[in-house]
């Protein structure tokens, strides 16, 4: 097991030469990349024929408060990818700063993501360029907020029947 | 009451008065209060409902409607998928803000006289998903005339709901559609 890690990471960081930011090991170990070389990364863990990481698992998206980064707001992606031939996992992972909250859309690579991208932007409000239809999927269409950003509160502010100064919230 | 007395009959304004009926049912509007009578116990035990189950307290409501607590005893042997055809809207379940205008157009699809019963916590107030996703209480898109507490309710809670939306329908003016209050309930809403 240890060896098969080595050897990931010494085939991703071949492969992905300076785009390899940090790599972090574990179980299901994680290459972190820059936001805007999402997509490379993505398409070259694809292509790579020793790699094969052809199956995009899960994507989604993070949000670090300023506290927890000590460097300002950060929104983040995951990809999970999975390697079928040899049974491996790995985590693709990105920062960015809430300003600039953009990244490549990974639709033409994997059509799962479409859905999946419009999850991470319904939730965090995190953009992808060239995706096909990014309107979100899960909450109504009237909603203006990102509900899963640490700076929303989670209780529904309309609610009234709790307004008591000794049992309430 | 005598009842061995002989029938006397009045006369009152041209129509004959059976002076034996009992108190309150006898004199003019004798028939009028008997047909309203009649009317609203035939639209009580023949209710069809329109199940709207969406989670936890759905099933809840499949077990009443399952031979062991058998709604079919209620006359609401069939269920009306169709809000078109239905005198009743179950509510049962939880609610999001998504599913509200859903929900809101079902209600408005339905003929009167219609009724709605909300079960459960969820759809009366949004019960423990207190978030911003979850439509607080069905009652800030639709009228409720009866709520039923509990998380899920046991079936005999449903059925007592069920009960009570069946003495409403007895009790309540055969044109409660025209009342003033109800318009102006359904002015609240907005709904034409
Ligand atoms: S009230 Fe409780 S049982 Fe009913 S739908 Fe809500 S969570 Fe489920």
């Amino acid at each position: 097991m240890a060896n098969e890690l080595q050897n990931l990471q010494e085939q991703v960081a071949a492969a992905l030469g300076a785009r390899c930011l940090k790599w972090e090991g574990g179980e299901l170990p994680a290459v972190h990349v820059p936001p805007a070389e999402v997509y490379s990364v993505v398409r070259d863990l694809y292509d790579d024929a020793g790699l094969a990481f052809r199956f995009l698992t899960s994507l989604c998206g993070i949000h670090f408060t300023a506290d927890a980064t000590g460097d300002g707001e950060q929104l983040g992606l995951i990809y999970f990818l999975h390697d079928l031939p040899r049974n491996r996992r790995m985590r693709v992972k990105t920062v960015f700063p809430v300003a600039a909250a953009e990244v490549e859309s990974i639709t033409p690579i994997f059509a799962s993501a479409n859905w999946m991208e419009r999850e991470a932007y319904d939730f965090y409000g995190i953009k992808f360029k060239n995706h096909p239809n990014l309107i979100r999927i899960f909450n109504i269409e009237t909603m203006t907020v990102f509900p899963l950003r640490k700076d929303f509160p989670l209780e529904d502010r309309t609610r009234h029947d709790k307004n008591d100064p000794m049992f309430g919230r | 009451m005598n009842a061995s007395a002989p029938t006397p009959r009045q006369t009152q304004g041209g129509v004959t008065l059976v002076s034996e009926a009992p108190p309150g049912l006898s004199g003019e509007g004798f028939f009028a209060t008997s047909l309203s009578a009649a009317i609203g116990l035939a639209r009580a035990k023949s209710m069809w409902p329109m199940p709207y189950a969406t989670s936890c307290c759905g099933i809840e409501f499949m077990a009443t409607a399952a031979p062991h607590y058998d709604l079919a005893r209620f006359a609401m042997e069939r269920f009306a998928y169709s809000p078109r055809q239905a005198d009743l809207l179950m509510v049962m379940g939880t609610i999001s803000k998504k599913l509200g205008p859903v929900l809101r157009s079902v209600y408005e699809q339905m003929a009167e006289p219609r009724w709605v019963l909300s079960v459960g916590a969820c759809a009366s107030s949004g019960g423990i998903f207190d978030t911003y996703s979850v439509l607080q209480g069905i009652d800030r898109i639709i009228p409720v005339d009866v709520y039923v507490p509990g998380c899920p309710p046991r079936p005999e809670q449903i059925i007592d709901g069920l009960l009570r939306v069946h003495e409403l329908a007895m009790s309540e003016s055969l044109r409660r559609r025209d009342t003033a209050e109800y318009q102006a309930r359904l002015g609240y809403y907005g709904i034409a």
